[in-house]
């Protein structure tokens, strides 16, 4: 066959690499850098030993890297009058965190669901409600809660802080599966009724496998959201059940004897490392829990 | 024997009346056609039938039982939806025992049915497949392998063939009507699409603001509309209209006079009115034929060749008229041609009421 001559533009349009890109790549790279220092400051600092953090390189590579900090800070820092590590704080976070993300994203799975399929009499204006819910800055609640968990006797509890997570995370639950149920087609719905499902079994054995990323998105966000939770924790967990995060303050801010920089340092990779597990390994979903994050404000 | 009553049936939203003192009775076996374009409330009411939609007035009787407050399952229907509504995470076997196992059914009897309903419809190679790994026709299939395995009176059809191409759309219109001719169930089809109405139905209700405009056979629904808006609803392209007056035996428009002898008037008494004369593309034509006279001299605007036949546009009186002409016809723009009308195929609406005269 003969090949034809083309003159002028032909096939795929060439990619140019201008000034303007590489300063973008340059900008993006030093940031990234930027934002690393102190990741990379913390995790040298928590291998070195205390003479070496005294020489006040901060920058410099450990001379002889060692885990002794972590096993102090996991096992034998102390906070107040306790040398238990920060093991305990660990513990109390996982008993925390692991009920108040299941109940509250069954809750708010159920009410999205119930919000956008089975629309009722005053199903708006409920939503509305919840809605407004996820607004009012907490602190203008937290005194009337306290009252109401002491009158039923739930001050200072698991059950209580558990109950405490479960509240607030059920505005943005809700909102969360809502428009995603409402993003499923409509008919889908229609022909489970005609089929004869019933309201549960429409939940359990239709809608619910269907939202499984939602519910990834819905675990990260409630996930390091709980764990990371201060305040409530302080307030409403009692002396028992302080999650990591408070106990991470108290051992970082106990004042006597020698500020041990390497155990601090490890005591707070230790706490922060469930949620940069959870940023590492659930991709794709995270930004979605950004995303629908975002709408909480 | 009425399959499905509708009394007085009335739907009201807060600012929008959808559906209004609605009357329809469908025979047993009888597929009926809702035609109608979109925002008409044929959706609507194939809703209300199958109880997804709470009505605000009258009642629903299916099988000679009063239904009105039945939930979906208890009504013996079967539907079938524009989008499928496949449940995405199981496969074509589950999907179609679904409803069964619901039910509570006994697993033989479920087996048993599901495998009838897959022979019918030639899907039984693909039970054990996701409904993402069907195309469109097959998906649709399996749609209404789901009412099929209901074994209800009634099968309800929401815009079924409406996300298929148009080849598709073709084979599977005759595979429904096939299956209904087999079935024999009373079967009620939501379209928009007059093609489908035309091919399908025994009986057309075409609506209209929530009202049906005509109730009737596809035949008489093309060829003696009962008001304006069915007349210029069917037909492709649609009828084409004169403004004018009758006088006597005759249709004057300025000039112009035909000569209505054939026509069959509805009401002798209309013979001295303001009227529209609709005729259909197809009953023009360019040359003179027997019993057909002449219109006008018109020159031709567009032609539009669809191989076995050729639509030519021109404009008349203000209006775009066209006449369908046999595809071997050669014609050029802007060339004079004549027009000839039948008045036996022609169609008389009163100006004011836009009934049929």
């Amino acid at each position: 066959m003969e090949q034809i001559q083309l003159t002028g533009p032909h096939g795929p349009k060439p990619k140019k690499t201008t000034v303007s890109r590489l300063g973008v790549y340059a900008f993006l790279f030093s940031a990234a850098v930027f934002f690393c220092i102190p990741l990379y400051v913390m995790l040298i600092t928590s291998l070195k030993g205390m003479p070496e953090i005294r020489l006040g390189e901060l920058f410099s590579l450990p001379g002889d890297p060692s885990f002794a900090a972590w096993v102090k800070a996991w096992g034998e820092a102390c906070s107040g009058v306790e040398c238990n590590g920060i093991q305990t704080g660990f513990w109390n976070s996982v008993k925390i965190t692991i009920p108040s993300v299941a109940i509250s994203i069954i809750l708010g799975s159920i009410n999205g669901y119930a919000l956008s399929f089975w629309r009722f009499k005053g199903s708006n204006l409920l939503f509305g409600l919840l809605l407004f819910g996820a607004f009012v800055p907490f602190q203008v609640v937290i005194f009337p809660l306290i009252i109401f968990l002491r009158e039923v006797g739930l001050y200072g509890s698991l059950t209580g802080i558990i109950l405490i997570h479960t509240i607030f995370g059920m505005p943005i639950m809700t909102l969360l599966f809502r428009n995603y149920f409402s993003s499923l087609p409509d008919e889908l719905f229609k022909a489970a009724r005609v089929d004869g499902a019933n309201f549960w079994q429409i939940f359990f054995q239709i809608m619910m496998p269907l939202s499984i990323p939602v519910t990834v998105v819905a675990v990260i966000l409630q996930t390091t959201g709980i764990w990371n939770d201060y305040l409530l924790g302080l307030i409403f967990a009692g002396r028992e059940n302080l999650p990591m995060t408070v106990q991470l303050n108290n051992i970082v801010a106990t004042t006597f004897g020698v500020r041990e920089y390497n155990v601090n340092m490890a005591a707070t990779i230790l706490t922060a490392l469930v949620p940069l597990a959870i940023y590492l390994l659930s991709g794709k979903y995270f930004v979605r829990g950004i995303a629908a994050g975002a709408v909480k404000g | 024997m009425n399959s499905i009553s509708i009394k007085e049936l009335d739907l009201k939203y807060q600012d929008a009346h959808v559906l209004k003192q609605l009357n329809l009775d469908i025979k047993k076996g009888e597929f009926l056609v809702l035609l109608g374009s979109s925002g008409c409330g044929k959706s609507t009411l194939l809703n209300c039938i199958a109880g997804l939609l709470d009505i605000t007035a009258g009642q629903i009787w299916i099988n000679e039982r009063n239904v009105t407050w039945e939930e979906p399952k208890d009504r013996g229907i079967g539907m079938v939806f524009q989008s499928y509504a496949l449940y995405p995470q199981m496969t074509v076997e589950k999907n179609l025992s679904f409803g069964l196992k619901v039910k509570g059914m006994a697993k033989d009897e479920i087996r048993e049915r599901v495998d009838r309903a897959a022979k019918i419809l030639q899907i039984e190679p693909l039970l054990d497949r996701k409904p993402s790994e069907l195309s469109g026709g097959q998906r649709q299939r399996v749609a209404i392998g789901r009412a099929l395995v209901r074994d209800v009176e009634v099968f309800l059809f929401d815009e079924p063939l409406s996300n298929l191409d148009a080849k598709l759309r073709a084979d599977l219109r005759v595979e429904i009507k096939r299956l209904h001719q087999k079935l024999k169930n009373t079967m009620v089809y939501v379209t928009h699409d007059q093609v489908e109405a035309l091919t399908l139905a025994d009986r057309i209700a075409i609506m209209k603001d929530g009202e049906i405009q005509q109730l009737s056979s596809p035949a008489d629904i093309y060829h003696k509309p009962c008001n304006l808006f069915v007349a210029q609803f069917i037909g492709s392209p649609s009828m084409n209209l004169l403004e004018g007056r009758i006088v006597g035996e005759n249709f004057v428009y300025h000039d112009y006079r035909v000569n209505l002898m054939g026509y069959e008037f509805i009401n002798q008494g209309d013979h001295d009115t303001s009227a529209y004369l609709g005729i259909r593309p197809e009953h023009l034509a360019l040359e003179p034929r027997d019993g057909y006279v002449k219109l006008a001299s018109v020159s031709i605007d567009i032609i539009e060749p669809m191989g076995d036949e050729t639509i030519v546009w021109f404009d008349f009186m203000g209006r775009k008229w066209s006449v369908k002409v046999h595809g071997d016809h050669q014609l050029r723009w802007d060339e004079e041609v004549d027009i000839y009308l039948d008045p036996k195929k022609a169609h008389l609406f009163s100006k004011q009421s836009e009934v049929r005269l």
